[in-house]
């Protein structure tokens, strides 16, 4: 009995009972959808995880000024600028780990270009911060080697500073004044939108360390080498945990700590926030995992019932085709056919529905969704294995049918 | 056509219901020649039917032999078994065992499903025999769409469709009336005289004596095996 023929078996069988066919696929189908559509979701939301953090610069540590004791008081973090450029300077050339450390100062206030004004943070930064940071700039220019170490008259602009400032028309070589330092904008930098912890990052202005030490941020820091913090950004595929480490002996050292004092510094690893989102992410589509699993199950027990049934009501045709020379396997393989054909038509459906649902998700919810061929696959292959497991029982039962005792049956 | 088809030695079937033993057949022999038109006749509880079940090998005896065309058919395993109904038997039955919502000619062409004959040699197949029971003009029809003379007669274009040794044909004229019934004997009849051996169970002495040969059942045994010297008289009748 060759497949074609028992394919057209399992679907003449299936036409016969439309309605029951229909009903006992909808567990399938809806499991089906459940799964892809579970997928398209978590994956748009892990997408949209990696790109923020992406967006803020991968394999990035932080080094920030710490606390330091005086007189029994712990001072907190930044309490005061324990940490210097050089510091900063040194782990980028002694640890071979780092692909670039940038020293930065930060500071805020008014800044003010012909009638509008507004107040946004700057930083004071080496070039080595838009390497560390992966920014690029769309317009303009970079800081040249002049004006970094004469602490050249120089800044770069984010877009929501640019937007608020000059609305449309191009900053570029238009002066601002910082704190009422006049610098001339010599480029813009591209969007990043928004941190994780839902700041602007693009309502910026980035202008040479020394410029902001010297001019803008005041007389109190001018003569000091301390920064506010230092990035780091660790060689791709490198060991975090070990740059960490060296940086972290590399600090104590040069701060002159004691072996048992304190660190007088913090560092903070991006990784860690990633491993919270994560695992944040995972324990979502676990969850979900878990429901559409339930609803297979269901279908998958729908399944097994009608097929029961099915075997029960064609007890007599089972007889007969026993009788004209159907072997127990050929019996089997009807029934395992009708119950794999009805889990995968099923199947077909789900996969259907939850494409279209996960389109309708994007467009009325607006969230980001990302349908993946491995999910359709799985899900196909999920249809097909239930399909199996659970009309095994009924085929094995139908084909253990005596045949005189099929025959007889009222 | 001559020779033995059918050769049955004590042959016997004994049925267990919880701790009792029934015995169904108790040591039954005969020899049935190539050709022949036997009816198997006695009262319900006599054995004739255990014994039509195991000459259409859908059952294993407890004991005895069985030889079929040749064959020693009752050591056989149940595929084997399949295989030789397959060949070898045509089957016709009382409520006829048609599928539901498949058409006249799928249904003849059933048997051969299990066979290995290809695809478009089957439906040649079936056409023909439809045509020798004289529906070649129903083959779409569904069993629900036909008179229960021209079920029964699909029935038979089935039994004939893998060119049987062998016909079967238990009680076929139970669900139909007398002048159906006719019909479909003088059928058989007509099937017998171009050389098929067949085989019809029935209790009605009128449906009997359109075969060749009467063998009688009770309790398990064989009590009276004659020919049928009136065969030629029933035949004209019809």
């Amino acid at each position: 009995m060759n497949f074609v023929a028992t394919l057209r078996i399992a679907l003449l069988a299936l036409r016969v009972n439309k309605m029951r066919s229909a009903l006992t696929m909808l567990g399938i189908i809806i499991g089906v959808a459940a799964v892809i559509i579970m997928i398209a979701v978590g994956g748009g939301a892990q997408a949209r995880v990696e790109e923020q953090i992406r967006s803020l610069g991968s394999n990035i540590i932080i080094v920030l000024s710490g606390s330091v004791t005086s007189g029994g008081a712990r001072g907190g973090t930044g309490s005061q600028p324990t940490i210097s450029e050089d510091d900063g300077y040194a782990i980028g050339r002694e640890i071979e780990e780092i692909q670039a450390a940038a020293p930065t100062l930060r500071g805020s206030g008014q800044v003010v270009a012909g009638n509008a004004n507004w107040s946004t943070v700057f930083y004071g930064i080496t070039p080595d911060y838009l390497e560390v940071r992966e920014w690029a700039i769309i317009e303009g220019r970079g800081f040249e080697q002049a004006e970094m170490s004469g602490a050249g008259k120089v800044v770069l602009i984010g877009q929501t500073v640019a937007k608020n400032l000059f609305g449309d028309a191009s900053p570029l070589d238009q002066v601002i004044r910082v704190r009422k330092v006049p610098l001339t904008v010599i480029g813009v930098l591209e969007r990043k939108g928004q941190s994780m912890t839902g700041q602007d990052q693009d309502d910026i202005l980035l202008m040479p360390i020394g410029t902001a030490r010297k001019r803008v941020l005041g007389s109190a820091l001018a003569k000091s080498r301390s920064v506010g913090s230092i990035m780091v950004k660790v060689n791709q595929g490198a060991d975090m945990a070990s740059a960490d480490a060296r940086m972290r002996e590399l600090l104590r050292q040069r701060h002159r700590l004691q072996p048992g004092q304190d660190d007088d510094f913090f560092v903070r690893n991006l990784s860690e926030i990633l491993q919270a989102q994560e695992a944040s992410s995972k324990v979502m589509a676990l969850l979900l995992a878990a429901v559409a699993s339930v609803s297979l199950l269901v279908g998958g027990i729908g399944i097994m019932n009608i097929m029961l049934v099915s075997v029960t009501e064609r007890t007599r045709e089972i007889g007969l085709r026993m009788a004209v020379g159907a072997r127990a396997r050929d019996i089997l393989t009807q029934f395992l056919v009708e119950a794999v054909t009805l889990s995968l038509i099923g199947g077909a459906i789900g996969i259907l529905l939850g494409i279209g649902g996960s389109m309708l998700i994007a467009e009325l919810a607006g969230w980001r969704t990302q349908l993946s061929v491995s999910s359709i696959v799985l899900a196909a292959g999920f249809a097909g294995a239930i399909g199996i497991f659970f009309g095994y029982y009924p085929a094995k039962k139908a084909s253990r049918l005596l045949p005189i005792e099929a025959l007889r049956y009222e | 056509m001559s020779g033995t088809l059918i050769r049955v030695e004590e042959l016997a079937k004994e049925y267990r219901m919880g701790n009792n033993v029934v015995p169904a057949l108790c040591g039954v022999s005969l020899e049935i020649a190539a050709g022949e038109f036997v009816a198997v006749m006695g009262p319900s509880g006599s054995g004739k039917s255990t014994f039509m079940n195991l000459l259409g090998c859908l059952d294993h005896p407890s004991g005895g032999r069985y030889w079929l065309d040749g064959q020693e058919v009752s050591q056989l395993s149940g595929d084997e078994l399949a295989r030789v109904r397959n060949r070898k038997l045509g089957f016709v039955f009382q409520h006829f065992n048609l599928l539901a919502r498949t058409s006249a000619l799928d249904n003849v062409a059933l048997p051969l499903l299990y066979s290995e004959m290809p695809p478009n040699e089957r439906t040649q197949h079936a056409k023909q025999r439809l045509a020798q029971v004289g529906l070649a003009e129903r083959m779409d029809h569904h069993p629900a769409q036909l008179s229960g003379g021209q079920q029964q007669r699909v029935a038979i274009a089935r039994a004939l469709v893998n060119d049987p040794r062998l016909v079967l044909a238990d009680e076929p004229t139970g669900a139909l009336d007398s002048r159906t019934s006719v019909e479909i004997m003088a059928l058989l009849q007509q099937l017998n005289r171009e050389g098929i051996t067949i085989v019809v169970v029935t209790h009605e002495h009128d449906i009997a004596h359109f075969a060749g040969r009467i063998i009688s059942f009770r309790d398990g045994k064989i009590i009276e095996d004659k020919p049928n010297v009136a065969n030629d008289a029933a035949a004209q009748l019809t």
